[in-house]
């Protein structure tokens, strides 16, 4: 594999990231819209959501891709792969990291939403400045795990035909016909990314692991 | 029951410890350790803790491996293969501060364990001896239920019961008392002294000073992983020689 | 836009998709016990006294964990015949599935292992059990119990990822999908039929390990 090939996968890398840094940024506000809803008490909305994070979780994302690609087209909006990726990607990112947060925010004590009740603080006062400052402390790890989730999900836009990081490998693996070699170097890239964040996860969670006892 | 009189009559002590020293790394856990423990005969061990008496016992069925010296148990010497080592400890219960009861069998399954998969008996000779030995710890009307479901001291009382269906010629007690709330500890002591009174062959690591003035033949005092001192209740309360058995007693007593 | 749904070719399509998800079943379920398997054996090997094979555990999982599945499934169908292994798509999906998964089971396991106070090992040893009998009759249900919830979401998400297996042309629901797609350009009736279907999959599979641990796992805990 030479050095053109290298940088073809290169820029595939950089669509890789793009996809999804921009998914996190998204599914995070998306995923954030799902805790608050899928935890406010009002019946209904909490079992509309529970039923969105449900459908998420129980089919693959590939799956989930087809569907937001081919379903945009329908409704009529016209969009290139990478938009629709997007959006699929961010969808996926929203429930999951919805379902995360919720967790996080049950896991604060009750005693702490009283407490702030009894000091008169309204919802938004009660959830921005008492319970999610709380609750995303205690969301850090699983949520760097779902990021790294995130990022080998990525990897399934080559099958709906965005190139990135996994399809620049199997441009460049039916040019060259070293497949091992191609696929190495792309694993490579991939843990390149991921497992710094493994690592700080991993960190985080036994530094919280030995605060909480 | 003829082999009780039999026994009583030979002098081969119970248990008996010789130049046992046990380390950890550098650290030496055990110092020189010998005793002897006549059959029937109670002991009382204390000391502060991380004196090594836990880690005592503890070598005496071999939970802990130990360096140098020899302990016999029962007539059998324990050697490091697993054959004397089993062999001890089908002979010697032991009870743990922490219950340790299995927390998937209900009480009587947890009695009947080691009976049948460790002795041999089959099913209902099993259930025989768990229904009558919870009898005598005054549980058995708990036991169809799961440890989960029983208080602290009741937990305690299955474990000594569980303990004893194995039938052992001596029993290990390994601070039984000291993980109770306070309401409990003393359904626990009674259960020791009914033991106690039937004969049994008994080694308690534990801070329960009443109890030792009460049931022990003798009170071993242990420090920095030696015996220190060793009495029967009465001088060791009234007389201690040792300045640090003093100071051990005047906290500990001091204290309750 | 004017575009009218029409399920028809999916409806045609039926019977074929149905045998498609008794693949994916099968792809799931052998993937699942080649991934215990290896979870067993990597904790044994994780708790050997030799530090490379300790290395050589963990440089596994670290692998596996932080690369795309979709990569590794490349990699293994590209390696095998290299390796002078000859497998149809199916059972080098099962492989990759079973070694994907069994680097997660390995944490899972090693959790539960270490889950279970050393108190327990002990009251058993000092009631005379042999250390076999010991792990048999008392460590490993509560073992099992401890690791069962996140064995179980691992393993839902085992039989997600059979849909990547697609990539290599296995036979199972998505491949299967993907062709009777491309023969009717009725993708979105298509897929979404599919995502319905992997959707009941997946709830059945959590039925069955809830059944599982209803049974299994009833005695109460503190």
């Amino acid at each position: 594999m030479g050095r053109e090939e290298f940088l073809f996968l290169l820029a595939g890398l950089k669509w890789t990231v793009a996809l999804s840094v921009v998914a996190f940024i998204c599914g995070s506000v998306a995923g954030l819209m799902v805790a608050l809803a899928r935890t406010s008490g009002i019946f209904i909305v909490e079992r509309l959501t529970a039923g969105y994070i449900a459908v998420f979780q129980g089919t693959p994302l590939l799956m989930q891709l087809f569907v937001v690609y081919y379903g945009l087209a329908l409704i009529g909006i016209q969009m290139d792969a990478w938009a629709a990726v997007s959006v699929g990607l961010t969808l996926h990112a929203s429930a999951f990291l919805g379902e995360i947060w919720r967790g996080s925010i049950e896991a604060v004590p009750r005693g702490q939403t009283e407490a702030a009740k009894a000091l008169s603080l309204g919802y938004v006062s009660r959830m921005k400045d008492v319970v999610l400052p709380q609750a995303i402390r205690i969301s850090l790890p699983a949520t760097i795990g779902f990021l790294v989730q995130l990022i080998k999900g990525t990897s399934l836009a080559s099958i709906v035909g965005f190139t990135e990081l996994t399809r620049a490998g199997n441009i460049i693996s039916n040019q060259i016909f070293q497949p091992l070699t191609v696929f190495g170097v792309v694993g490579a890239l991939y843990f390149l990314m991921c497992c710094p964040l493994t690592i700080y996860g991993a960190h985080l969670e036994r530094k919280f692991l030995t605060a909480s006892r | 029951m003829n082999q009780t009189i039999n026994s009583a009559t030979t002098t081969e002590p119970m248990i008996s410890l010789s130049g046992v020293e046990k380390w950890y790394g550098a650290f030496k856990a055990l110092d020189n350790i010998n005793m002897s423990v006549a059959k029937g005969e109670k002991i009382v061990l204390c000391g502060p803790s991380g004196s090594g008496k836990s880690t005592l016992i503890r070598c005496i069925n071999h939970l802990e491996a130990y360096q140098k010296g020899d302990i016999h148990v029962g007539g059998i010497m324990l050697g490091h293969g697993s054959k004397t080592i089993d062999a001890v400890r089908r002979e010697v219960g032991m009870v743990f501060q922490q219950f340790n009861l299995f927390p998937h069998l209900t009480v009587l399954q947890n009695c009947m364990l080691a009976p049948m998969r460790s002795l041999g008996l089959d099913k209902a000779q099993a259930e025989d001896r768990a229904r009558t030995l919870l009898e005598r710890v005054k549980i058995s009307e708990q036991a169809e239920k799961y440890p989960a479901q029983l208080s602290g001291g009741q937990q305690q009382r299955v474990a000594i019961a569980r303990a004893l269906c194995m039938r052992p010629k001596a029993m290990l007690f390994d601070e039984p008392t000291s993980a109770l709330d306070p309401e409990m500890v003393k359904e626990v002591l009674d259960t020791m002294i009914a033991l106690a009174e039937e004969g049994m062959t008994m080694i308690c690591v534990t801070h329960e000073m009443g109890f030792a003035r009460q049931v022990a033949d003798r009170v071993i005092f242990m420090a920095s992983g030696a015996i220190v001192e060793e009495a029967p209740p009465a001088e060791f309360f009234s007389n201690p020689k040792h300045e640090r058995t003093r100071k051990f007693l005047g906290e500990i007593l001091g204290r309750h | 836009m004017n575009y009218t749904l029409d399920f028809t070719p999916v409806i045609d399509g039926l019977p074929n998709l149905l045998w498609a998800c008794l693949g994916t079943f099968t792809l799931a379920i052998c993937g699942m016990l080649l991934a215990i398997v290896i979870g067993i054996g990597g904790v044994i090997l994780r708790q050997s006294p030799l530090k490379p094979l300790r290395w050589l555990v963990i440089g596994f999982v670290e692998l596996i964990r932080n690369t795309p599945f979709l990569v590794q499934i490349f990699f293994i169908y590209f390696a095998l015949p290299l390796a002078g292994i000859r497998l149809d798509p199916t059972p080098t999906a099962i492989i990759a599935l079973g070694i994907n998964g069994g680097a997660y089971a390995i944490e899972i396991i090693r959790g539960g292992v270490q889950s279970i106070s050393k108190g327990q090992m002990e009251a058993g040893l000092a009631l005379g059990l042999h250390k076999a009998q010991v792990f048999r009759l008392i460590i490993l249900k509560p073992a099992l119990r401890a690791i069962y919830p996140s064995l179980t979401s691992q393993f839902i998400l085992l039989t997600l990822t059979t849909s990547i297996a697609s990539a290599i042309s296995a036979y199972e629901l998505t491949s299967v999908s993907q062709r009777i797609e491309s023969d009717s350009f009725r993708s979105f009736e298509v897929y979404f039929t599919v995502t319905a279907f992997y959707l009941v999959i997946s709830w059945v599979m959590m039925r069955i390990f809830a059944l599982f641990s209803s049974r299994y796992f009833s005695y109460p805990v503190r």
